[in-house]
């Protein structure tokens, strides 16, 4: 077959009016003791997210990620089985993660549970005991996790690219040695808990079928006991990107390379933040961009390019990723520089960027169809001190962006010259094709 | 005896059905909480069906069909879907295969457009083909070649397993065959699988359903009528000796074991099927389940646990022969036997004591929520309903599952875990190669 070019040719229906973004009502109270509680009705499903983001900003790595993986371990009533029983019993469930701005605790549950779960939650903030046969066990299961990390290139290319760009600063490294892991203690856990696991600045989302003013007494009922003195801890800003010579993560009989480029971003609230997003889906940031369409639908020299801008508490990065076949790293580099040096040079079309806004604007609104999404959305905000509303300003932002804002904003973000580069792979067989593009450093992993 | 039962709550998602001319199956389920819809086309193919000598061309195919059509150059699919704000992709399952958008609700009658023309016809040419068997090597890369525990075990436990082609082979195909398909083979799995009546269109969401019928009557209406194939019988006996299997993962630094029973028809055997899944998230489900109990605080002897129906993981779009799995990751030097015997132990102990109080109310409780939390996303809806509809002729499942799932017996879970014998198991090691 088959190229059927049809007699006569169907036309692409128009799309319908669209429908004006609406943020759902939210309450929103700070307890006494200084928690924040913001709740979001969105009665889809009988079901209520819950969202705790907790500042947590140089906490001590090896025990911060340990902390997390056992503050669901026991309390003074309940044991971790019980805790985990006691969820399950209202559908609930609760994780801990940790990163370097904040611990997080989060899970869902049948709404009708929604006081069961904060009852627990508030069970563990208070009195989260670090039980010593828990964090033996939860330490060794740590130690296997790096380890199988360390196997794979994502996670190996990404710690290469963070201490590439962060230097000094404590984001530097995110995942522990482990030995610093075998070194942790209970008693350590406990009082990192104790300096740390506090009210003052953190916020507790609520979303989802329930009314959001009882949603925040049912917080306060459960949470109000819950202390602690609030011990600011400020990160320093960001170091700005430092361009030098692409550095080689030496891999050897990797089938494919690992390739990280960081580029200079801005926080969500900067003038600069929506046309910089709109730049990067021109170039990188969705299937339909420049990039993509290079690199994948026309070369295949790769599966899932993608590049995004990445905000933390000191700091935005635009981080920009593909894993290429090992024989194309070189011709790859090539394709992604010309692609970087053509968006930070001249104007998108403009079509190209109509086309880039309405899949900025289209997604915002698939983003908050779901409990989920909008707790995660609501969550990410607060965590850099903005509310839902923020999206109704964002699309706003995003719906008066020019040709011209892009150009401007991509001149000074996106251009190759300011990039970091990393490449993770065989560097027996990348080095060459790699230098002939640009000085290279090489380093075993 | 009655027993107490945590209180289930249920959705109550409207569903509409109906039959195309052309034999297109239509489900529609609208709900307008949100300006967005779901859709999805979901055609009666996947790994099972593909030819011997053709490992992975379900899935080629897949990429083939967002290589253009009818109306649509290459890329076009991928920048309409995307320039109306909207989400799409595809994928190939061991069953069927879909393609489905999530986007603002002013982009319905675009969304159908685009996929009423691939339904006609894609345009298969060498350059396309070429290109995206290169684009599926880097997958098959990503996701298996260049990671440890690549394709574990949903790649490697079935040739353990099963004894026929359809059953057994790797579904992402060797590079050899990969590299040997042609546009001919393309052309001929289109005319034979990706028929109207081998197909189920579904649209969740923000619709009107009277507008909605007539957007898919103008844009479906026409798609030339083809018959459903006759679906093969994919059907294998059951084990009657243990199978085990072992091979070196070079990039995996620690052990790991993956086992399999096979289990009732899903579809056929629906009410025989269902304690199976239940059983699945009892031994399995959180800190206060059996196995992690036992083999992970307890023991010791595992770090990371893992239960399932199906080998892709999704107990309701799967048909027979399908299978429970249990998957553990070890410790350093982990015994595998060991760990075996520990789940044989285990699974006897349920299957003869019982369970404990309130131990299956609270697994079926958390259930509900995993099972109303997938559907709470549009395409969740639109998805399940389309494979439901096109497995069981029954969409409007996806409401009842809470229930059935809070409905299923301690009698009935037991009587699942005692058919768990060690001798109806096929298992499948990780050796680990890349331990330091």
């Amino acid at each position: 077959m088959t190229t059927t070019t049809p007699a006569t040719p169907r036309a692409l229906p128009p799309l319908g009016p669209t429908r004006k973004l609406k943020v759902p009502k939210q309450a929103e109270r700070r307890l006494a003791n200084g928690l924040t509680v913001l709740a979001v009705r969105r009665p889809a499903v009988p079901l209520v997210e819950l969202r705790l983001w907790m500042p947590f900003g140089r906490a001590h790595l090896a025990r911060g990620a340990l902390l997390s993986q056992t503050m669901l371990s026991g309390t003074q009533t309940h044991t971790a089985t019980q805790i985990a029983a006691e969820l399950q019993k209202v559908g609930g469930g609760l994780s801990a993660g940790v990163d370097p701005d904040r611990l997080m605790l989060s899970g869902a549950g049948l709404v009708t549970g929604l006081g069961r779960m904060l009852e627990i939650t508030a069970d563990v903030l208070t009195g989260a005991t670090y039980p010593a046969e828990w964090v033996g066990t939860e330490r060794d299961r740590l130690v296997d996790r790096i380890q199988v990390a360390q196997s794979q290139p994502a996670h190996l290319a990404r710690t290469a690219l963070l201490k590439r760009i962060y230097g000094r600063h404590p984001y530097a490294v995110q995942t522990p040695d482990p030995d610093q892991i075998r070194a942790v203690r209970p008693p350590a856990l406990r009082k990192l808990h104790a300096e740390r696991v506090h009210p003052a600045e953190a916020v507790l989302v609520l979303v989802g079928d329930m009314q959001p003013e009882r949603a925040l007494d049912a917080a306060e009922q459960a949470l109000a006991g819950w202390r602690g003195d609030s011990r600011s801890v400020d990160l320093p800003p960001i170091p700005p990107l430092e361009p030098g010579p692409l550095l080689l993560v030496d891999r050897p009989g990797s089938v494919q390379s690992s390739l990280r480029i960081a580029l200079p971003a801005v926080p969500r609230t900067h003038p600069d933040h929506a046309p910089l997003q709109l730049a990067n889906l021109v170039f990188g940031g969705y299937f339909s961009s420049r990039w993509v369409e290079n690199i994948r639908e026309d070369k295949g020299y790769t599966y899932g390019p993608y590049s995004a801008v990445e905000h933390s508490v000191a700091g935005s990065v635009l981080v920009a990723a593909a894993e290429v076949a090992t024989e194309v790293t070189g011709p790859a580099l090539l394709e992604t520089m010309y692609e970087l040096g053509r968006i930070a040079s001249l104007p998108p079309e403009p079509d190209e960027l109509e086309q880039a806004r309405q899949y900025a604007l289209g997604t915002l609104q698939l983003g908050m169809s779901t409990q989920a999404g909008l707790a995660s959305l609501a969550s990410a905000y607060a965590g850099s001190g903005l509310r839902l509303d923020f999206l109704a300003e964002y699309a706003a932002r995003l719906a008066k962006v020019t040709a011209e804002d892009v150009a401007e904003v991509a001149a000074r973000h996106l251009a190759p010259a300011k990039a970091v580069t990393v490449v993770l792979g065989d560097a027996d067989r990348i080095e060459g094709p790699l230098a002939a593009l640009t000085p290279v450093r090489r380093e075993s992993a | 005896m009655l027993t107490r039962r945590a209180r289930i709550p249920a959705t109550k998602y409207p569903v509409e059905r109906y039959t195309l001319d052309n034999g297109l199956r239509v489900v529609l389920t609208p709900d307008r909480s949100a300006p967005v819809i779901g859709v999805a086309v979901v055609y009666d193919v996947g790994i099972r069906s593909e030819p011997e000598g053709r490992t992975g061309f379900a899935h080629l195919f897949e990429h083939l069909m967002f290589q253009g059509s009818e109306n649509l150059e290459k890329l076009a699919h991928f920048r309409h879907v995307q320039g109306a704000g909207g989400t799409f992709n595809g994928s190939t399952h061991l069953d069927y295969t879909d393609y489905f958008e999530t986007l603002p609700s002013n982009a319905l009658e675009r969304a159908l457009f685009l996929e009423a023309d691939r339904m006609r016809g894609p345009r298969l040419t060498e350059e396309n083909l070429r290109n995206q068997v290169d684009v599926v090597k880097e997958e098959i890369r990503v996701n298996v070649l260049n990671r440890p525990y690549g394709g574990f075990p949903w790649l490697t436990l079935p040739p353990v397993m099963f004894d026929t082609f359809p059953n057994a082979h790797d579904g992402y195909g060797s590079f050899v065959d990969l590299e040997s398909a042609t546009v001919a083979d393309a052309a001929d799995f289109f005319r034979r699988y990706y028929a109207s009546g081998n197909a189920v269109l579904a649209v969740s969401g923000d619709i009107d359903v009277a507008e909605a019928t007539a957007l898919i009557e103008r844009h479906f209406g026409d798609v030339p009528a083809r018959p459903a194939p006759q679906r093969p019988d994919f059907t294998e006996p059951d084990l009657t000796a243990e199978r085990r299997a072992s091979y070196t993962d070079q990039l995996a630094p620690l052990p790991a074991v993956a086992g399999a029973w096979r289990v009732p028809d899903p579809v056929d055997d629906f009410a025989g099927y269902l304690p199976y899944v239940v059983l699945a998230e009892v031994l399995t489900d959180g800190d206060a389940s059996r196995l992690v109990e036992r083999l992970v605080q307890r023991d010791r002897t595992v770090t990371g646990l893992g239960g399932y129906l199906g080998f892709m993981g999704d107990p309701f779009d799967m048909r027979d022969p399908t299978a429970l799995l249990l998957q553990a990751h070890l410790p350093p030097g982990g015994d595998v036997d060991k760990v075996l015997r520990t789940i044989d132990e285990e699974v006897d102990r349920l299957a003869t004591d019982g369970l404990t109080e309130g131990e299956l109310a609270r697994t079926q409780a958390r259930m509900a929520t995993h099972l109303l939390r997938d559907t709470d996303a549009v395409l969740g809806r639109a998805l399940r309903m389309a494979v439901l509809e096109q497995q069981r002729g029954e969409p409007g499942l996806l409401n009842e599952l809470p229930r059935l799932v809070g409905e299923v017996t301690e009698e009935q879970v037991r009587a699942a875990a005692a058919t768990l014998r060690p001798e109806r198991r096929a298992a499948i090691e990780v050796i680990a190669g890349g331990a330091r």
